[in-house]
């Protein structure tokens, strides 16, 4: 004969406010299997658990519900009780009284009978609760880290000095990311490369971590602790063993004027390449699309000129598989095509650029050489207009969201600009004024006061070429009335969005995305790094908008997470998973079907009986969730949840209907 | 679905408004002219009324709405399954309409007893532009050209209300709209590419504040000169009324004389395939505008026999 606990908490005032706790508690003692029933002011305060425990030894209790906040707050509180009281751990239960009770109802009386209803409920279950057990799993000791920029590498080097092995697997021909793309950073003016290459020799360097650049990854199987993960590394054309970096190919290349990506388009590069000078590994690659040996079989020259022999026309994608205990995302972010803007001429104007190309004309070995030039004819621009929000903040056109870092790298822009060019005047629209780190604030005033950059709150209307300059029209909503400008340059501070794939690569990996397209955490305040994925974590840009900061605070963090993960002698697993009784199932797969984290398998399943081998459903209990939608699903009633059988969710139906009057 | 065939069955209701009556009698003439021409079957809204504009959505949006509800039910009565209106104001108004009532079914029931009329949904509101170049198609519309613009340089004027506002589904891009500029390439024009295509020409404001107008229209001017165009045209009886009317005043201001015809795409389109200048108003318009076209015909005459 079960006895049944129970446990209401007043959660100070934020259930006692509309629910009479006492009330409930003694009508929940004249419940079916209920031995026991209490009420406390804080049941998970110290003294509140020990008052459970107290209770279960005293009155020889076998299960316990705690009527109370959300189980996702405090399931393990209590379940603690359960299990320092001697009892099986899973022997107890919650009933939201709070978020799905008192937060909602007004009136007393209702949320009163609404909160005896689901305790009797939570009570009716517990009395057919049964022990349940962890199952162990072995951990895989490597982490897998998406995306080479500064977030993996610092998950990389976090992690690998932690003495664990990292592979880190990078899309383009060298690790560094966005941030090797920046000339400053904000709000120090740190030299971007200066602060960023040392990490990558250090990453580069470590005998824990294996770089796979020019990779992606394309396979992902298994579950924490077991990930199988299958990484193409595209065919380089130059073996990295040979290459010494030496320059001779790409300095002989005949095809120079391909669009670097790295400069954003705003320089050239050669077909073999590195795209940038302190390239990790330093060994270039060959864009077939581009290069006259795979066009049209012509040239060859980077093979003639090669001194160690590296240059391979032949080499082909290679197919790496390897298992991994844990996986990193940080895959970055893309920055929003301006095109979109028709009052902004549309991306046709070619005196209108992107932060990002900005960016790339400051740096001494950017496309200008540090010079801010006009694309359009090569001239010294004087006149600089800054339109910040372009793509944030405008439902119209691109994302309802703050980009977050355009405010202060716009100030930064606009400083660098004056102390390239004295004489140049930088004009800043803007909506408002996010400035909301360390030193951030002083930086912006900076900007205004040493650096003489003009802030105009408002928006810009229309841009379009007038004779050799854009005209730009907007509004200045403090002094009042229209603004008219004609600008030698224009830079639109684009919106961060989400990389191109990112939806592609979430569904490879089973991790959500949020309705803007970045990768969705497992919770917004206490789980920022998490994923809904066990063993998979996010770090940067790939979760959302993020500084550089923020972006190496995150990485670290998901590096505690994995080392932590590591450091575990076994994995345990939840037990409340579903559970395939063989004898019952039909083999019709429709669990299999429903089943959204591909935990169900058909297996082989000699039955003796009726003397044959059929083909039955057999849960993975290590990708298993516990959401119930095969239990839900199955026609035969083979398949249960444990902790949530038919047998006790029948119980608790009967409970509310015994409660409500008829 | 571009065959001749079907286009000789189109069959559309025909939404004149108040503009083409009067002051823009030239818009419904030459529209009138270029749907038959295409075999396009134009059936007017029987007893239509003000589609609401201007003075109606100021004062009162439900009112401006059950105005618009009564005009499209009227326009389904006549078996059409679109409804096409020259003036870009009046479109705007129907299709405004149309878009709240298609949003808020419980408001149309009230819309429409205000209106007086049975309305089911479902109606499509088209400016005749997107009808030729949407539904009716400009290769087809190629083939029944018979004389070129041949190479007309043309500032194409959409004003603000063909594509706009922004939250109701356009058939063109609201800031940088491209098929009045298509539909000029089509006719051998040379469409310039200048910066005021979509800037305000002052509106109703002709009116109560002509200084205020003639400075808009003074910029949208010289521009449209700065590109090197040598005509306007227009989709909307407001713009093409400031920009002609109100031209040589803008001028005189500037000490400038621009002569720049402002023509109704319509009117264009008819010249092309072959109608008489009359049927197509084109004398009414202010800025002369008969001989701007005759030179350019003239011209393609020249260099045809000059290439043989």
């Amino acid at each position: 004969m079960p006895r049944v606990g129970v446990f209401v908490c007043q959660c100070g005032t934020n259930i006692a406010k509309s629910v009479d706790c006492a009330k409930v508690a003694e009508e929940a003692a004249k419940l079916p299997y209920v031995a026991h029933a209490a009420t406390y002011v804080y049941m998970c305060s110290s003294a509140g658990q020990q008052m459970i425990e107290d209770a279960i030894r005293e009155h020889n209790l076998s299960a316990i519900v705690v009527s109370a906040c959300t189980p996702q707050m405090h399931q393990k509180t209590f379940e603690g009780c359960t299990e320092r009281s001697g009892l099986n751990r899973y022997m107890s239960t919650m009933a939201n009284i709070r978020e799905q009770c008192s937060y909602v109802h007004k009136d007393p009386e209702l949320a009163t009978q609404k909160a005896l209803e689901l305790t009797a409920m939570a009570a009716a279950k517990a009395a057919r609760d049964e022990p349940l057990f962890q199952s162990e799993a072995p951990i895989n000791r490597k982490a897998l880290i998406v995306g080479g920029g500064v977030a993996g590498i610092q998950a990389a080097l976090d992690i690998a000095e932690a003495g664990y092995e990292v592979t880190v697997v990078e899309k383009t021909p060298s690790i560094g990311g966005r941030m090797s793309q920046f000339d400053k950073t904000f709000p120090t003016l740190d030299c971007s490369a200066c602060i960023l290459t040392p990490k990558m020799v250090e990453a580069y360097q470590n005998p824990n971590i294996r770089l796979l650049t020019y990779a992606e990854v394309e396979q992902v199987g298994g579950f924490v602790g077991n990930f199988e993960v299958k990484i193409r590394k595209h065919a380089r054309s130059v073996d990295e063993e040979k290459c010494t970096g030496c320059g001779s190919c790409w300095e002989k290349c005949p095809q120079k004027k391909i669009p670097s990506e790295y400069d954003e388009q705003l320089g050239p590069r050669t077909a073999i390449y590195v795209p940038f000078p302190q390239a990790v590994p330093l060994v270039p690659v060959i864009d077939r699309e581009n290069c006259l040996k795979f066009l049209k079989d012509r040239c060859g020259v980077c093979q003639k000129v090669c001194p160690a022999n590296a240059v391979d026309y032949t080499q082909e994608d290679e197919i790496i598989e390897d298992t991994f205990g844990a996986i990193v995302v940080a895959t970055g972010f893309d920055v929003w095509d301006h095109s979109d803007y028709g009052e902004y001429g549309a991306g046709q104007i070619p005196d209108v650029i992107s932060g990002i190309q900005f960016e790339r004309m400051l740096n001494l070995s950017g496309p200008t050489h540090g010079k801010v030039l006009r694309p359009s004819d090569g001239k010294e621009a004087k006149t600089v207009v800054f339109v910040q929000c372009a793509g944030s903040r405008d439902d119209q056109h691109g994302y309802p969201y703050c980009s977050k870092v355009c405010c202060m790298y716009t100030a930064k822009h606009a400083i660098l600009l004056r102390e390239k060019a004295p004489d140049a005047q930088a004009y800043i629209f803007y909506i408002d004024i996010r400035a909301t780190g360390k030193g951030y604030e002083e930086f912006i005033r900076d900007a205004q006061r040493k650096y003489g950059a003009q802030y105009i709150r408002g928006r810009v209307s229309r841009m379009f070429r007038q004779g050799d300059k854009v005209r730009v029209f907007g509004v200045d909503t403090l002094g009042g009335g229209q603004v008219k400008i004609d600008a030698d340059l224009v830079v639109l501070a684009t919106a961060i969005e989400p990389r191109h794939d990112a939806k592609a690569l979430s569904q490879l990996l089973g991790i959500g995305c949020d309705n803007n397209g970045f990768f969705n955490e497992a919770h917004p305040k206490l789980a920022p790094v998490d994923t809904m994925s066990a063993g998979i974590y996010i770090a940067g840009a790939a979760q959302f908008a993020r500084d550089i900061p923020d972006t190496v605070a995150m990485a670290s963090a998901t590096a505690a997470k994995v080392v932590g993960l590591f450091s575990k002698e076994k994995l345990l697993s939840e037990p409340s998973v579903a559970n395939c009784d063989v004898n019952l199932c039909s083999g019709c797969r429709a669990c299999y079907v429903t089943c959204p984290y591909d935990a169900i398998e058909m297996t082989e399943h000699d039955d003796r009986a009726a003397r044959m081998t059929r083909m039955v459903a057999c849960v993975n209990e290590n990708l298993c969730h516990g959401c119930g939608a095969c239990s839900g699903a199955c026609r035969s009633g083979a398949m249960t949840l444990r902790a949530f059988t038919d047998n006790q969710i029948e119980a608790q139906v009967e409970a509310l209907c015994e409660l409500v009057p008829a | 679905m571009d065959s001749p065939e079907r286009h000789t069955q189109m069959r559309v209701a025909y939404y004149p408004g108040c503009s083409l009556e009067g002051t823009a009698i030239e818009f419904d003439q030459s529209c009138r002219a270029m749907c038959e021409a295409l075999g396009i079957e134009l059936v007017e809204v029987p007893d239509w009324n003000c589609c609401g504009a201007s003075s109606a959505h100021f004062v009162n949006h439900d009112l401006a709405v059950a105005l618009g509800a009564r005009n499209l039910g009227l326009a389904q009565r006549t078996g059409a399954d679109q409804v096409t209106a020259p003036c870009a104001a009046c479109y705007a108004r129907l299709k405004f309409s149309e878009y709240k009532l298609h949003e808020d079914p419980e408001r149309l029931g009230q819309m429409l007893e205000r209106g007086g009329v049975d309305y089911k949904g479902g109606l499509r509101v088209s400016s005749p532009l997107e009808l030729l170049v949407r539904d009716y198609g400009l290769e087809a519309l190629k083939e029944k050209l018979v004389q070129s613009l041949n190479g007309l340089k043309v500032a194409c004027y959409y004003g603000c209300l063909l594509v706009r506002p922004t939250e109701m589904p356009s058939f063109d891009d609201p800031e940088n709209p491209r098929s009045l500029d298509s539909l000029m390439e089509t006719l051998g024009a040379e469409p310039v590419d200048w910066a005021y295509r979509v800037e305000c020409c002052g509106g109703g404001l002709a009116l109560g504040r002509a200084d205020i107008v003639r400075k808009l229209i003074g910029d949208i001017l010289d521009n449209a000169v700065e590109a090197g165009a040598e005509c306007f045209v227009v989709a909307c009886p407001l713009c093409q009324g400031n920009l002609d009317w109100r031209q040589t005043e803008a001028g005189s201001q500037r000490g400038k004389q621009y002569n720049l015809p402002v023509y109704y795409y319509t009117q264009l389109v008819g010249w092309c395939l072959g109608l008489p200048p009359q049927r197509l108003g084109i004398e009414k318009l202010l800025t002369p505008a008969t001989t701007l076209l005759e030179r350019k015909v003239s011209g393609l005459v020249s260099q045809v026999s000059e290439g043989v």
